[in-house]
Parts: C-alpha cells; sequence; structure tokens
C-alpha cells in the first residue's frame, strides 16, 4: 500500500519567543514492513542540525529558531510503501536491548488494579504470544474510547480506574501490563490510514510493541483492537509516549502556547 | 602507618618533626590552618542539616605518607581498574559481549537505573565514559589494598586535595624542602589536557572545554569554579549555553561562542530537558542531541552511572579479565547481595559484624555499620533489607589502616582512613600523585564521610 | 567573557547604587521634616520622596495615602515588598555578586556580604535604635567600600566596565531624579523661589548629592535653579551631574568596543546623548523647562541600559 502523509503542528505563542528549540522523531525508518520513498521536515524560517539514529533506529534531529517568533509550523510530508507483516516488525536495524524496555516509567507504572487485571488475562495462556494477545484485548476492554476523558500527563493507572481514554491511554495500559507480565513492551508512534481516508485527524497515532521471544517486536493496538498492517506507517519508539514523543520542545520567552495538529493520510 | 603498635619507616621523619615542636606552636599551626580555609572558602554543604548549610571541612596537618614505590603499585592497580571500567561503559552501550559471555548478568545491566538507552549505540570520542575516575581505596596490611567503590560520574573532593597541599606547603615549608613529595599542582592542567584529547571529531580548531555548574547554591559550587579558575576555562550554568544548529554556544559578551567539552558537574537526568526530565530548569535543550550527533563531549558520558553502581562494583575483577586479560592488581571488599537469598540469609544473620549500604546511595547516607549501631537499629535495619532485599549489599567491616592525627587532648592518635586518588582518561591514563584521604575524627569510627564527622588530610607520596 | 556574568556584575552596581541613592533620598526627607512645612507642596515632603523613588503606587496600596514618616521610613529602607528598599537593594546586589563569587576580588565580596551581614544585625535590633541619620550614613559607606575595593583590586578588563556601566547608568538616573523631586515635585509654584524654604531646600538637595561645599567653591553666592541645574546636569568636574555619568558611560563602552573590536547600538544612541548634553547651555534647559528636560534624560538613560543589555547581557543568539 503507498500512503502520504502530511502532518502539520502548528504553535501559536501568547507572547513572541526569543527562542524555539525542538527535537523531532518525525521520520520513519526503513524496514521489512515500510518503504520510504520521500519525506521531508520543514518549518519556515528554523534551522535543521544536530541529527542521528538512536539506539532503537529512530532518526532524530535538532531545529532551532531564533525569535522573535509568535507561531511556528512544523510540517511533515511524505510517501511510504508499506506491507502487512503479521504486526511483526521486521527488518528494522536496532540495537537496543529488549530488557531496557522492562523497566517502568511513571506514566507506564504498574499498580494492584493493573496486576489484578494482567492475572485475570494471561490466565491459562499458552506462551507469551497468547499472553501478548489477551493482554492487549484486556486493555481494549478496559477503556474504551473517549476522546477528550483524559489529558497528556495521564498515567496508565489513572487510565484504566477512569475507564476510559485515547491510544495514548491504550498504548500506556497495555505497556504497564505487558511489564507487569514480565514482557518487555514499548510505545509507538506513526501514522494509520482509515477507510474513506483523506480525514483529518486530530493527531498521530500511536499504540505498543510486546517483545515476544524469538519473534521480537510484535505491534498491538488496542485502540482498534488489532496489530499494525500495511495500513499503519511506524515513526518512533521510546518507553513512554513523553520519550517516544514525534516533537519534544522548549520555548524560550514566556507565555503559554496554543497548538493545532493535523494529520491527513491517504492511499496513492 | 602502624605496623602493630610500631610507626612505618615512611613517617619517622614526620613523626620526629612533630616530637620537636612545642604543642602550643602545633596548636597555633592548626588555627592557620583552619583560617586558610576559612578565607579561601572552601567550605562543604551538608545535606539534610537545617540552617546554615556551609561549614568547614575538619582538616588534619598530619599528612598521610606513601612511599613511591607503594605508590607505583597503586597506581597500577587503578588505572587498570579505570580502563576496565570504561570498557566495560564502552560495551554495554554497544554489543554487550561481556553480557552475552554471561560474565555480567543482562538485568544488571539493562534494568539497573543508571543504564541510558538514549545514548545505546553513541560512540564518544576516544570511546571514553569516565573522564575522571575516583576510586575509594582503604589498606588493610602493607600489601593490601582493597577497593570500597568506583566513582565513574563526577568525583567530587579534587579541590580538596589541592588545597590541603597549598595549605601544608604554606605553612611547612620546611617539611618540603626535606622531604622529596611528589607534586600533585600539575592536575588542574592535565584535567584541561585529558578534556581537549577528546573534543569531538567536528572540533576543527584549539577545542573550548567549560565546566557545567549547577549553580552557586550547589554544595560543590566551590570546586566547580575552583576548578575552573585552576584551568582557565569558564564555568557555566545551563541557562549559559544554548543549542544552534550542529552546535552548542555559550553566551558570552561578544556573541556566542561555540563549546567542544563539556565537563558537566550535573546529572544526568538534568542535562536536557528534551531528552532527560522535562522540568529541569539546569539543563541545556537540545544538548543530547548534538552529543548524539558528535558536536560536542559531555564528560563524563551520560550513562557513566552504570559502571559505579554497587551491584556492578562485584564484577569488576572480572571486567578486567574479560576486557584486559589481566589479573586484577586491586581487591575487592568481599561484598553480600542481600538480592540473593543465601547471601540475604548470612547478611541478616550477621548484621552486628557487617557494614550494610544501599545499592544507589552514596555520601555514607543510609548505610548500617554493626559494630558500632545498637540492637534496634540493627533490627530496624534488617526490616528494610527485608523489605527491598535488591537494594542492599553488605561488606566485612575491615581493619582499616589508621594513620597518627592530631587529636586536641592526647596529640598524635591513631584514626581510621581512606583514599580516593583520582585517575584521567582520555587519550592516556594518568593517576596524580595523591589523593584525598579522608579521616574518621572520631576514635574508633570507621566512617570517613566528611557529612558524618569526616576530616581531610594531604597525602604525600615520597620520592624514591 | 559570559553574558551572565556581565549581567550579574552590572546589576550589582546598579543595585549598590540604588541603594546609595535611597539613603540620600531619605537623608533629604529626614532634613526636609526638620523644617516648618512647606504647606503648598506634593501634599509633604515624605510623600513627594516616595514619588521621586519612583514607587508611590506601591506605598499606598500598603500603607494608604498617609504619606507618615515613619512608614516611608520603613518602605524607603526595611521593607522587602519593596524592590528598591535599601534593604532589598543590598540583597540584591549580593544575589548577583554571590552568582558571580568568582569574577569578583576577595576584597569586593567582603565588602559586598559585610553589607549583608550588618544588614541582618540591623534588622535584628529594635527600631527605635536604628536613627535614621545613621542609617544613611551606614548605607552610604557600603557603597563607598565597593567603590573602593573595585577601583583598588578589580582588573581593569570587560568585567570592570559593566560594573561601572552599571554605576553611571543608575546614578545619572538617581541625580535626574533627585534634582526633579526638588524643582517639579517639592515646590511646583514660583511665588516661593529665592524664599528661605527655597534655600533650605537646594541646600538639604545638595548635601544629599555630597555636592554642598563643592556647588560653594564653584558657583559662590545663593542658590539659583540655573546655578544648581547647570552644576548637577552640565558639570562634568562633578562626578554625579549627568555630564559627568555620560563621560563615563562612553568611555566604558569605547572601552568594549576597542576590546571586541565592534561597536553596538549602545554605542550609537550614547553618542547622541553624550553629544547634546556636552553642547547644551543651561539656557536651553530652562527653555525646554527643567522638569521635560530630566524626563526626557530619564527615558533615555533607560533606553541606553536596554541597548546595553540587548548588545551585551543577554547573549545575542
Amino acid at each position: 500500500m503507498r500512503l502520504s502523509v502530511r502532518h502539520s503542528t502548528l504553535y501559536q505563542f501568547d507572547a513572541p519567543m526569543r527562542f524555539v528549540t525542538q527535537s523531532h522523531r518525525l521520520t520513519p525508518a526503513s524496514n521489512g514492513c515500510q518503504k520510504v520513498i520521500d519525506w521531508q521536515v520543514s518549518a519556515e524560517g528554523a534551522e535543521f542540525g544536530a541529527s542521528f539514529v538512536d539506539g532503537a533506529g529512530d532518526l532524530i534531529s535538532t531545529m532551532t529558531l531564533q525569535g522573535p517568533v509568535e507561531r511556528i509550523t512544523v510540517v511533515v510530508e511524505g510517501t511510504v510503501e508499506t506491507s502487512s507483516g503479521d504486526g511483526i516488525l521486521r527488518g528494522h536495524r536496532e540495537i537496543v536491548s529488549p530488557l531496557v524496555y522492562l523497566e517502568a516509567t511513571h506514566a507506564t507504572q504498574p499498580n494492584r488494579a493493573m496486576l489484578d487485571l494482567r492475572d485475570l488475562a494471561v490466565g491459562g495462556a499458552d506462551g507469551p504470544l497468547d499472553r501478548a494477545h489477551r493482554l492487549a484485548g484486556a486493555v481494549a476492554d478496559a477503556i474504551a474510547y473517549t476522546p477528550g476523558a483524559t489529558t497528556p500527563q495521564t498515567t496508565a493507572a489513572e487510565a484504566l480506574e477512569l475507564g476510559q481514554g485515547v491510544c495514548q491511554d491504550h498504548a500506556h495500559t497495555l505497556i504497564a501490563l505487558a511489564i507487569a507480565a514480565e514482557l518487555p513492551a514499548r510505545y509507538v508512534t506513526g501514522y494509520l490510514w482509515t477507510e474513506g481516508g483523506g480525514e483529518t485527524a486530530e493527531a498521530s497515532h500511536a499504540w505498543a510493541e510486546i517483545h515476544v521471544g524469538r519473534l521480537g517486536w510484535i505491534g498491538f493496538d488496542p485502540a482498534n483492537r488489532c496489530c499494525p498492517d500495511e495500513r499503519y506507517i511506524r515513526l518512533g519508539s521510546g518507553r513512554d509516549a513523553r520519550e517516544a514523543a514525534p516533537i519534544r520542545g522548549v520555548s524560550r520567552g514566556g507565555g503559554g502556547e496554543a497548538l493545532d495538529v493535523s494529520v491527513v493520510v491517504a492511499q496513492q | 602507618m602502624y605496623d602493630g603498635k610500631q610507626v612505618r619507616p615512611a613517617y619517622r621523619q614526620l613523626v620526629d618533626w612533630v616530637e620537636s615542636t612545642s604543642p602550643e606552636s602545633l596548636a597555633q599551626k592548626k588555627q592557620e590552618a583552619e583560617a586558610l580555609f576559612r578565607r579561601i572558602g572552601i567550605t562543604f554543604a551538608v545535606y539534610g542539616e537545617g540552617g546554615d548549610t556551609e561549614r568547614l571541612i575538619p582538616f588534619d596537618m598530619m599528612p598521610r605518607v606513601f612511599t613511591e614505590a607503594e605508590w607505583r603499585k597503586l597506581e597500577r592497580g587503578v588505572k587498570q581498574r579505570a580502563r576496565a571500567l570504561n570498557a566495560f561503559l564502552y560495551d554495554v552501550y554497544h554489543r554487550a559481549e561481556i553480557v552475552r559471555a554471561g560474565v555480567v548478568p543482562a538485568d544488571l545491566v539493562f534494568r539497573n537505573e543508571a543504564y541510558e538507552p538514549a545514548v545505546v549505540g553513541i560512540e564518544p570520542p576516544g570511546r571514553v565514559y569516565s573522564h575522571i575516575v575516583g576510586i575509594d581505596i582503604v589498606r588493610t596490611g602493607p600489601e593490601d589494598f582493597f577497593v570500597l567503590e568506583d566513582n565513574c560520574r563526577t568525583p567530587s573532593g579534587v579541590s580538596y586535595m589541592l588545597e590541603n597541599r597549598e595549605i601544608m606547603m604554606r605553612m611547612f615549608p620546611e617539611l618540603f624542602r626535606s622531604s622529596r613529595i611528589l607534586p600533585v599542582d600539575d592536575y588542574p592542567q592535565r584535567l584541561r589536557r585529558t578534556l581537549a584529547s577528546v573534543a569531538p571529531r567536528k572540533c576543527d580548531g584549539e577545542p573550548v572545554s567549560v565546566i557545567l555548574s549547577p549553580g552557586s547554591f550547589n554544595s560543590a559550587y566551590y570546586e566547580h569554579s575552583f576548578l575552573a579558575d585552576q584551568m582557565g576555562i569558564e564555568i557555566v550554568e545551563g541557562q549559559d549555553l544554548f543549542v544552534q544548529g550542529e552546535f552548542v554556544y555559550m553566551r558570552t559578551t561578544e556573541g556566542p561562542r561555540r563549546v567542544d567539552v563539556i565537563y558537566r558537574r550535573i546529572d544526568d537526568s538534568f542535562l536536557d530537558p528534551l531528552c532527560f526530565r522535562p522540568d529541569s530548569m539546569l539543563g541545556v535543550p537540545g544538548l543530547m542531541n548534538v552529543y548524539r550527533s558528535g558536536g560536542v563531549t559531555i564528560c563524563s558520558a551520560p550513562g557513566a552511572g552504570v559502571a559505579d553502581d554497587k551491584a556492578i562494583y562485584i564484577y569488576v575483577p572480572d571486567m578486567i579479565r574479560f576486557y584486559l586479560g589481566e589479573t586484577p592488581i586491586l581487591k575487592n571488599v568481599q561484598t553480600w547481595k542481600c538480592g540473593d537469598p543465601s547471601d540475604r540469609k548470612y547478611v541478616l544473620e550477621n548484621l552486628k559484624d557487617l557494614v550494610v549500604k544501599e545499592v544507589h546511595g552514596s555520601g555514607g547516607y543510609g548505610m548500617l555499620v554493626g559494630p558500632k549501631s545498637t540492637k534496634e537499629q540493627i533490627d530496624a535495619y534488617a526490616e528494610r533489607i527485608k523489605a527491598d532485599p535488591g537494594d542492599f549489599i553488605a561488606q566485612p567491616t575491615l581493619a582499616l589502616s589508621t594513620c597518627p592525627t592530631f587529636e586536641d587532648s592526647e596529640g598524635l592518635a591513631p584514626r581510621h582512613v581512606d583514599l580516593r586518588p583520582f585517575c584521567l582518561v582520555g587519550q592516556e591514563v594518568h593517576l596524580c600523585a595523591g589523593g584525598l584521604t579522608r579521616v574518621a575524627l572520631k576514635e574508633g569510627s570507621l566512617v570517613v564521610n566528611s557529612s558524618q564527622g569526616g576530616g581531610v588530610k594531604d597525602t604525600w607520596v615520597l620520592a624514591d | 567573557m559570559l553574558s551572565r556574568t556581565a549581567e550579574n556584575l552590572y546589576w550589582l552596581t546598579r543595585y549598590m547604587e540604588r541603594a546609595d541613592t535611597m539613603a540620600r533620598l531619605l537623608e533629604v526627607g529626614y532634613r526636609m521634616a526638620l523644617m516648618p512645612s512647606a504647606g503648598e507642596g506634593y501634599r509633604n515632603e515624605w510623600a513627594s520622596l516616595v514619588a521621586a523613588a519612583g514607587s508611590s503606587a506601591g506605598f499606598e496600596a500598603k500603607f494608604g495615602e498617609d504619606f507618615r514618616q515613619r512608614d516611608v521610613e520603613t518602605w524607603l529602607f526595611f521593607d522587602r515588598e519593596n524592590p528598591s528598599s535599601v534593604v532589598s537593594c543590598i540583597e540584591t546586589a549580593r544575589q548577583n555578586g554571590r552568582a558571580v563569587r568568582t569574577a569578583l576580588t576577595s576584597e569586593m565580596w567582603d565588602a559586598l556580604n559585610g553589607a549583608y551581614l550588618d544588614l541582618r544585625d540591623i534588622e535584628r535590633r529594635p527600631r527605635s535604635e536604628a536613627l535614621l541619620p545613621q542609617l544613611c550614613d551606614w548605607t552610604k559607606r557600603q557603597g563607598s567600600l565597593l567603590r573602593g575595593t573595585t577601583e583598588g583590586t578589580h582588573l581593569q578588563n570587560d568585567g570592570f566596565d559593566f560594573l561601572n556601566l552599571g554605576y553611571y547608568l543608575e546614578r545619572g538616573d538617581n541625580t535626574a531624579r533627585l534634582l526633579d523631586v526638588k524643582y517639579y515635585v517639592l515646590l511646583p509654584t514660583t511665588s516661593m523661589v529665592g524664599g528661605a524654604v527655597d534655600t533650605y531646600q537646594w541646600s538639604t538637595l545638595l548635601r544629599a548629592l555630597s555636592a554642598y561645599r563643592a556647588f560653594h567653591w564653584s558657583y559662590r553666592g545663593d542658590y539659583t535653579p540655573r546655578k544648581v541645574a547647570h552644576f548637577l546636569i552640565l558639570n562634568a568636574s562633578f562626578p554625579r551631574s549627568l555630564l559627568h555619568c555620560q563621560q563615563q558611560i562612553a568611555a566604558h563602552l569605547g572601552r568594549l568596543a576597542a576590546a571586541y573590536g565592534t561597536r553596538t547600538v549602545a554605542h550609537d544612541r550614547m553618542q547622541v546623548m553624550l553629544g547634546e548634553l556636552s553642547e547644551a547651555r543651561v539656557e536651553d534647559v530652562i527653555e525646554e523647562g527643567l522638569h521635560e528636560f530630566l524626563s526626557r534624560f530619564i527615558h533615555q538613560n533607560a533606553a541606553l541600559g536596554q541597548d546595553v543589555a540587548h548588545s551585551y547581557l543577554f547573549g545575542v543568539q
């Protein structure tokens, strides 16, 4: 499937900023499931530099912008040829040990309720792959997709208690459960093409990957009750949403900011 | 220094000197020394004490003495250890051969709090991660040196080594005339050269190095500014630096100036809010990206802490054999891991004879010295161990060597000491001929940490 | 040098000089209060002082509209809610100094830290023992001590220039404000000009500027607004005159341009201001109106401070 993406992020500042610094994880890697045809990240007036591929295989690059600046739009445009790999992340070049992903962060810290849910879900499971599938199903059942119920700061424990959330909350909760079941798990960001596509989504998509023995990393998207297939473009990963964030930024100059994200994924 | 009841020959001359000097004039010298320290402004902030946090570390005028032959052995041992620790760090952030070979357990490395996934695969210049290695050593006999712990991040105390020597030279020039004492004052220049030797590949001119400090409210600020002065480099705070394009710059009155090497004295998690703690006000946004893309060198490298963890300590002799193919020169103190059931059983049964430490703690905080503790303290500590066994290790209380120390009522008296020499690792490995000798000023005490009532001494290496 | 270091040096001296001015203002008020009230002045002398210190709104919010001597003393000397009180200024100066401790000589630090430690003692004593004239003298002495140790021990490098830029930008501003108090605020009607009250006020102002004897040496005879204005604005030999301050700023900016090999917007503005002041005659000042002239100066001086900050202290990116 050939997918084209246009992802723009507009920052509107209350007062002009003196300096803006951002770290971007906005470029997908080519691997066994996706081949990048062309890809470009741009922002008017900004300087790009200090880029490298990290241990997990993500291209990271740095953007700086000298003020005074009242608004910036970071635009990502590109085309990717995808194929289905049964959710298995194939041919992805990375060297980080999966064991690293057994350590929970603040957002993915399991609590008592999760341990109970884990026990309920994996009871009688047949091997790690089955355990992973059951955990993903349990998360989809436990958290109803409800935009606006949670914030970017909501932790897995909070989302589970609330029983509502968005893809970030599904992914965090699945990671927490997987870790509690001694399965390495991580947060993945990317784009999802949906039927009747071309529609504007409000954010990029997120799901989780669980490391299952010799199969390696396998994607699980509890929000859509499936594993990533050719409709998905994988952008980058981290132990939680903050680490995996496509854009992390700091603006100097005081005052708040308003954010406007639009994502269009279309089939070519 | 005491050989049984005897003073070792290296101290003979010093003891003669003390005996030929009147107590009054010694007392006066002691006062002078304290006044000098105050004037220079060396104070040490003690954590967890209310009120005024700046106080002086007690300075003892009686130096600790090594012969050059003794020192050479120690030097070989320390350098060997520093090389192995760096080889380990490079390895665990790349292929992790030592884990594959089953020498060090994978969990201990990859699930370690100090292991930093963000720097996996990064090539630091010279493959050096820990540029200043401080190794804490105790001596139990003429030939027996034991390593208590390794400090691979930002070991402090080097300003005391230099200032102690400075004060000794000012106050007792006659001793320096009659004994040939190896100098330590080349340390700042050596450090400067070490930093310059690990400049990033992208640096094309004379490298610019800076010290990155959390600021003047930090307890070690004196040392930061002292070293900056001695090296002739800027001491900067996070707000003085910014990232643009491929590099890091400092804000100066003449405009931006590129920085090539950062000797940081702030913790990993505060370095860069875009990579670590987003609320860090001390760091530099984007710094880690420049570092990872080879635009700047950070000393010590982020993630270096995984090598000085007390749980990893146990494996350092194995690292020496694994990476260097050598026999370890310095010994480890026998260590029981409370996480291991049989070790834990032994530890809980023998708490009154052991020293128990927190795996991730430092500075002598939160440790139990069995022989010095009450039954209640021991019982309370046992509960802590049972609650989180993996967080504790235990070691025997060693028969630490003692060193003559001035004591108010009794003149010279033996007191327990340890030693922290400072090893510089860049293109070359260098050990300064001296170090920080810490002394437990209370009679019989084994705790030398300045936060726990310890003091400091000058450390002499006598030329053969 | 690091921009932050330069910034700390610059504010260190500005705040010390400001503390000095507050003490001088309090001295004026104290002497004025010993005279029968002019009645027609700016409500009363104390109110005019607070106005001159530029903190009327803050004062009124805290103490109301009765400008009682004791409240004004508290506000201008002790009050930490007033960022320009002597206590606030000295504490801020020390904070700036502490942050760049290694850029100061130990003598400078002793002077600064000594002032801070003394201040804590003063605050601990009962207020009844803290006599205003003594407090004012003490404050001025602290300023002189720092000034002296700076002159005597600090390297004459770019740091020295930033210390002095802070001093002279602040001092010019303060002289202008003090002069403005007298002419505009204390005595708005011309009917009293030349009277006993008028003379007393002029002499008080000159004393507060440590200029009483210097004035008589230079001008002799009665006070006239013309003479005093000339003295405080245009007489380059008087170290608190506006012209002298401008010349010093010009000298230090000039040294920076030479050292760094480049001029800045601050140099352009400084040149315009210095040119105007050097050529001005006292008639021009009177013609424009003293208050108008001073207001304009204060505004330009502030803009020059902004230029210095933008050129050197923010670390241009």
